[in-house]
């Protein structure tokens, strides 16, 4: 234990910030690993370029990892770090203008030479000239610290050395605020187990920034966040895109059938498509395709087989489906595509964080083609949204959009892990017999005799004698499945297929309202990610005693039942959303409410204060 | 590289469930659905589609075991026909869907049908990915060099200069020949057959059937509609036998009648020419070895049609076997359970769940 004072915080926000090379990405990781197993609530915000690696120490080639944890619940990955790790001049000017006056900054003083202060257009060294006076600095010379403390390893080269300093900076902050690393020394034992050499730099860099701490005048205190009171039970720490694969693989488990995933991979979604490929123990079949419509083509014929068909993309992938999903919807078989929103249009910002792919789900397709569009409002949230989607799909035999994004995707935050036996059972009744007879009283097959709840057609897979049948994207006529080009027809099946997304409204709770005084004037509605600053922002205004109401949509087609009463229960409706106001577009349309937007689309969440003064603003101009 | 020994099967409908022996044996009947065919009267496709009903009996599947899926044109009509599942998809997508397909249900036999614009224009991806990939599906790609459904534009098989709707000066398109496009996209089996030559063409349907793969057969047909006689000069007996090249496993590549009759010889640079029979020095002689890995010669095979259907080598240029994709796949999985002890079971699940790092609270 360390021999210096300890101080306690209630909370705190760190931000690692370096070059895309310099592992930024890791360290965050592994330092929000050692803080869940501390139990502390937090959440997660990594932030990287596009590029894989843009030009060394240029201000494109900066990689961030915010983690925000706390001894109380923690609603977002924080407004504005508190501390912030620069591995370069580069991070230090892309970052210093979140920082706050008086937080602090631990910065790698080796790589602020004049050739990397230039490439940022410094035309001093910041260190050294004052400019961070307002700010409490500590100037580490962590790269050749690192090398000198790795001297004994006469096998590596100093590039090598050099790699192992973001394990120097990782002990060191784990010094700082008192966090365990024997989670990350078993992570290395795994990751370099076959170099041993390695492995024992690595460990030897962590200790040393962890023995630097306690030892240098430097940093005099350290810092304890105790663990957050949270409900019973085990936990791990869990990020979207795993959370939402591992949603499907139980709820496909739960249904008792093989998952095929169809995909090509993009960002932000590709870590869905890695983490059901190593899954296969799991009876998941992962098909990497040649294109996204061949992605979305491979899981509806695996849908048709009697599988669980899914796609994972981002938005441009899911204008690509499209034409696919339509067919789905005129098949009406299951179909669950999962869409992790980016920047758009077109390609974007392929690894920021938007929501606006929600009116590309609801309508981008040809005709009237109705499908259930769900959105999960946290990383842990996927699990659960996926289970449903799956629910929703192979009861209503239905393609489900489920819209994700970059913010859930990447960011995590403590899960309490549920038992297979707590998920809904979803177990699928197939076909197996003929449901109708001929004009002759011979046992037949119509394909599209509805389910008189959920108006859902049979599921009838290849392979059941008796049922042969075919289905293709050419009107059917009702009941028998057989084409047909009469107008009527095509009229009743039109409004059958929207009549049949519509009722899944009465298998769906209806949406909630938090509104503690009852008494709120305000109601602040989000969808999807905005969650955690909503919530964020709501506790904070509450906090200075005014009253807001806040409800959350995770149904986004069909809506739940009383949405609208909702919606007209209140004097005003704010709708934050991070697009120019697509759900604000469907809830006037829809419900005739004159709903406010409040908009951003700058490839990040919201932050707590941007919100909170909204929702001010909104409580001033009512009074 | 990890590479499974899959100890696979040899034939495309091995793991297919097979009628029993005793079971009364299918008909043409069988095969054939209540809708109304509805494709132009004297259209190829009408032929094809009865040779397919009268063949599909000899395979003596279940025929709940089949399933038929189509892209979007005339030919894609097809699955409606036929009493065994179908599904009738969107353009150029059916090779896409039957590899979802074929890929989850070993124990069905997948066929495509497909046509020139949708397998080669709209689907072109998909067809060269599948047979890539080598899927266990069949793919039967009724070629008649046109766009019919959408009335007559040229297709990425009309020849050069053709005069369409939408091409009234001459297509300045430079066409595909299929059977070099699916060789060159490591098709495990090209074949072609003809509408016309409904013996040939269950021969080559049953040897398709018969390949673990992705079998591609090119069928030429005939559109009366709007590209009429487009191959007559290949159907026409007295044209034909100068113009046909059967390609036979093992036999000299010829053509022509007895009297008249050119062999198939590598000149000193390589190339195939032909040369009078009586010319032909034995050494030189191209000898047609379907079975071949190298797809070399089967390539040069597919280049010696010559402009407006000089000619046409009919029949199997390459049959091999290799390790299919859907058998591959479904190996992963199986030694993945296999090694964990069986599937997975709610132990399993919640094992997973958790992970690694979990800590406990109260």
């Amino acid at each position: 234990m360390s021999s210096k004072t300890v101080k306690q915080l209630d909370r705190v926000v760190i931000r690692f910030a370096g070059d895309s090379g310099d592992g930024m990405q890791l360290t965050g990781d592994r330092f929000t690993s050692e803080t869940a197993t501390l139990g502390n609530d937090l959440s997660t915000l990594p932030n990287f370029p596009a590029e894989i690696r843009a030009p060394q120490g240029t201000l494109p080639g900066v990689s961030s990892f915010q983690l925000h944890f706390a001894d109380h619940d923690v609603m977002t990955p924080g407004d504005a770090p508190d501390v912030l790790v620069a591995m370069n001049p580069a991070a230090l000017k892309a970052n210093l203008r979140d920082l706050p006056r008086g937080a602090v900054v631990i910065v790698d003083t080796d790589e602020f030479t004049k050739r990397n202060l230039a490439k940022v257009g410094y035309d001093s060294n910041p260190l050294e000239d004052g400019s961070l006076d307002s700010w409490h600095l500590h100037d580490v010379p962590l790269t050749s610290i690192t090398v000198e403390a790795l001297s004994e390893f006469t096998g590596l080269t100093r590039k090598e050395k050099e790699r192992a300093k973001n394990m120097f900076a990782l002990g060191l902050l784990s010094w700082l605020y008192n966090r365990p690393t024997d989670g990350t020394e078993a992570f290395l034992e795994r990751k370099f187990g076959a170099k041993p050499e390695i492995l024992a730099a690595n460990l030897a860099a962590l200790r040393a920034g962890w023995n630097y701490g306690e030892t240098t005048e430097g940093f005099a205190v350290s810092y304890e966040v105790a663990p957050a009171a949270m409900p019973k039970g085990t936990y791990r720490n869990v990020t979207g895109n795993t959370a939402l694969a591992y949603g499907m693989v139980a709820a496909a488990h739960r249904a008792g059938l093989p998952l095929v995933l169809g995909s090509y991979p993009i960002t932000p979604a590709s870590d869905i498509l890695h983490t059901l490929s190593g899954l296969k123990r799991f009876g998941v079949t992962t098909i990497q395709a040649e294109d996204e419509i061949a992605g979305v083509g491979i899981a509806l014929g695996a849908s048709f087989g009697g599988a669980i068909g899914l796609t994972t993309t981002s938005g441009p992938g899911l204008a690509l489906k499209a034409e696919t999903i339509g067919l789905a919807v005129s098949l009406e078989l299951p179909l669950v595509v999962v869409d992790v929103q980016r920047g758009g249009p077109s390609t974007g910002l392929p690894t920021k964080t938007e929501q606006s792919d929600l009116l590309q789900a609801m309508f981008g397709r040809n005709g009237e083609s109705p499908v259930a569009v769900l959105a999960p409002r946290s990383p842990v949230d996927c699990f659960a949204t996926a289970v449903e989607a799956v629910r929703i799909a192979t009861t209503y035999r239905t393609p489900v959009i489920v819209l994700s994004d970059g913010y859930l995707a990447n960011g995590s935050e403590p899960w309490q892990v549920p038992t297979t036996g707590e998920l809904p059972d979803l177990t699928v009744e197939f076909a197996t017999a003929p449901n109708a007879t001929d004009e002759k009283g011979n046992p037949v097959f119509h394909a599209f005799q509805r389910d008189e709840a959920t108006l859902a057609r049979p599921w009838a897979v290849p392979g059941t004698p008796g049922l042969e049948h075919r289905i293709g994207g050419i009107e059917k006529a009702d009941v028998t499945g057989n084409i047909s080009y009469d107008p009527d027809n095509h009229d009743r099946m039109v409004r059958l297929r929207a009549a049949k997304i519509a009722g899944i409204a009465d298998t769906i709770a209806p949406l909630a309202v938090d509104d503690p005084s009852g008494q709120a004037e305000v109601l602040v509605l989000g969808w999807g990610s905005t969650y955690g600053p909503i919530a964020a922002a709501v506790r904070a205004v509450r906090n200075t005693g005014a009253r807001v109401a806040t409800a959350h949509l995770r149904h986004l087609n069909p809506f739940p039942a009383n949405t609208g009463e909702v919606l007209r229960s209140y004097r005003r409706v704010i709708v934050p959303e991070m697009n120019t106001g697509q759900l604000a577009m469907l809830l006037r349309a829809r419900f005739l409410v004159d709903v406010r937007s409040h908009t951003a689309v700058r490839g990040l969440p919201f932050t707590t204060v941007e919100l909170a003064d909204v929702l001010v603003r909104a409580l001033e101009d009512l009074s | 590289m990890n590479v499974i020994d899959l100890g696979m099967p040899t034939s495309g409908i091995a793991s297919v469930p097979h009628l029993p022996q005793d079971a009364p044996a299918q008909t043409k009947r069988d095969f054939t659905s209540d809708q109304e065919v509805r494709w132009c009267p004297g259209c190829g496709d009408y032929i094809i589609l009865a040779a397919v009903q009268s063949f599909l009996p000899e395979l003596g599947l279940r025929k709940e075991n089949i399933v038929f899926v189509s892209g979007i044109g005339c030919s894609s009509r097809f699955p409606y026909y036929l009493d065994t599942y179908g599904m009738h998809s969107i353009h150029g997508r059916a090779p896409a869907i039957a590899t979802g397909l074929a890929a989850s249900r070993e124990d069905l036999s997948v066929w495509v049908v497909t046509g020139d614009g949708d397998a080669l224009s709209i689907g072109g991806n998909h067809l060269i990915h599948a047979l890539r990939r080598n899927v266990n599906l069949t793919i039967l790609l009724f070629n008649n060099r046109i766009y019919g459904l959408t009335k007559g534009q040229y297709s990425p098989t009309s020849e050069e200069g053709k005069i369409t709707k939408s091409s009234p000066l001459g297509s300045v398109d430079h066409p595909f020949n299929p059977v070099s496009l699916a060789l060159g996209a490591e098709g495990t089996f090209v074949a072609r057959t003809m509408d016309s030559d409904r013996k040939h063409l269950i021969e080559i349907l049953r040897a398709a059937a018969a390949h673990r793969g992705t079998a591609l057969v090119e069928i030429y047909q005939n559109c009366p509609i709007f590209n009429d006689g487009a191959f007559d000069l290949i159907k026409d007996r007295e044209q034909q036998e100068a113009r046909l090249v059967h390609l036979e496993p093992g036999q000299p590549v010829r053509v022509g009648a007895e009297d008249d009759r050119q062999t198939l010889v590598r000149d000193d640079t390589g190339d195939l020419v032909w040369v009078p029979e009586a010319r032909a020095r034995p050494d030189r002689v191209v000898i047609h070895d379907p079975y071949a890995d190298d797809p070399a010669q089967a390539f040069a095979l597919s280049r010696i049609e010559g402009p407006s259907l000089t000619h046409v080598p009919m029949g199997i240029f390459r049959s091999v076997e290799h390790t299919t994709y859907d058998d591959g796949v479904r190996a992963q999985v199986r030694a993945a359970q296999d090694a964990a002890g069986g599937p997975a079971t709610d132990a399993d699940l919640d094992a997973l769940l958790l992970g690694r790092d979990t800590w406990t609270v109260g």
